[in-house]
């Protein structure tokens, strides 16, 4: 699914479950930088809900869409700080 | 309305001349200082509220049981959390390096399974349903306990070992995952539990 946004880093994370999504993409926001976007590509349906739990419950990351595309499921998430 | 008029009267009769009002300048400048001081503990106190804490006590070593507190301690350590996990009595087999890969699943006296006791009673039923519940983990994406150690390991998660439970089973401390600490007991469990604010039994 393209995408408006400027991604630095795709996650994959197709075909992984609770919590590795989560994990994984708090990860690979550490490893980024302030401004930088990241795409989280996932097929587990519960990131659409852990995901944006997440990023509200987390500083220096905002959440900016969640697009839902048959079975794929892709989240783009900002590092603010 | 004489009343308002007397009191008003009285009011700007003599403002100030009660002695209790009346400060000298030192006290003025030490009540300015206690309220320099509170302002700032008042200022800790909000920056250290932004650093939630769980603890969790793991007391159960079936391969079901060892997924709760991985999963959730992994999780809210990706929320920046600070997270305690206390493993003790059968708990401690899921940080135990050779036995966390061979936990089971209990057939006996779990209602979830599909067969009556009498039949999940048959050795090498345990075995059975672990096998079938592995496969479907890994069917599903599942990260495995072994990983999931790895992983809470990675983030940060402190993973106790309870020291009298190591003793009572007859463990050692090499028998645990690097990065598993040891040598702790209720106590310290205890004062991780008083400063969390999630605090969780399984």
């Amino acid at each position: 699914m393209s995408s408006e946004y400027d991604t630095t880093e795709t996650l994959d994370v197709k075909g992984q479950s609770c919590p590795m999504p989560i994990v994984k993409t708090k990860q690979a926001i550490d490893d980024l930088d302030a401004g930088d976007v990241l795409e989280v590509v996932a097929t587990d349906s519960g990131s659409m809900s852990d995901i944006q739990g997440w990023a509200d419950g987390t500083d220096g990351v905002e959440l900016l869409d969640q697009v839902e595309d048959g079975d794929l499921y892709t989240h783009h998430v900002k590092k603010t700080e | 309305m004489s009343t308002d008029n007397q009191s008003t009267t009285d009011a700007d009769a003599d403002p100030g001349s009660d002695p209790e009002t009346e400060f000298d300048a030192a006290e003025l400048q030490a009540l300015r200082e206690r309220v320099d001081e509170l302002e700032e503990s008042i200022a800790d106190v909000d920056t250290g509220d932004d650093q939630k804490k769980m603890t969790i006590v793991a007391t159960q070593g079936s391969f079901d049981m060892a997924y709760p507190p991985l999963i959730l301690g992994s999780t809210a350590a990706a929320f920046g959390w600070d997270v305690v996990v206390f493993h003790t009595f059968w708990g401690l087999d899921i940080l135990h390096e050779e036995k966390s890969k061979n936990l089971k699943l209990s057939a006996v006296g779990n209602p979830n399974m599909p067969v009556p006791n009498a039949v999940a009673a048959i050795p090498g039923m345990d075995r059975m349903a672990t096998r079938m519940m592995e496969k479907k983990i890994d069917e599903n994406g599942t990260a495995t306990i072994e990983e999931l150690i790895e992983l809470s390991l990675d983030q940060g998660v402190d993973l106790q070992a309870c020291q009298m439970t190591i003793e009572l089973m007859e463990y050692d401390e090499d028998d645990f995952y690097d990065g598993v600490t040891t040598g702790v007991g209720a106590a310290t469990a205890l004062q991780h539990m008083a400063e969390s604010d999630i605090q969780l039994l399984v």
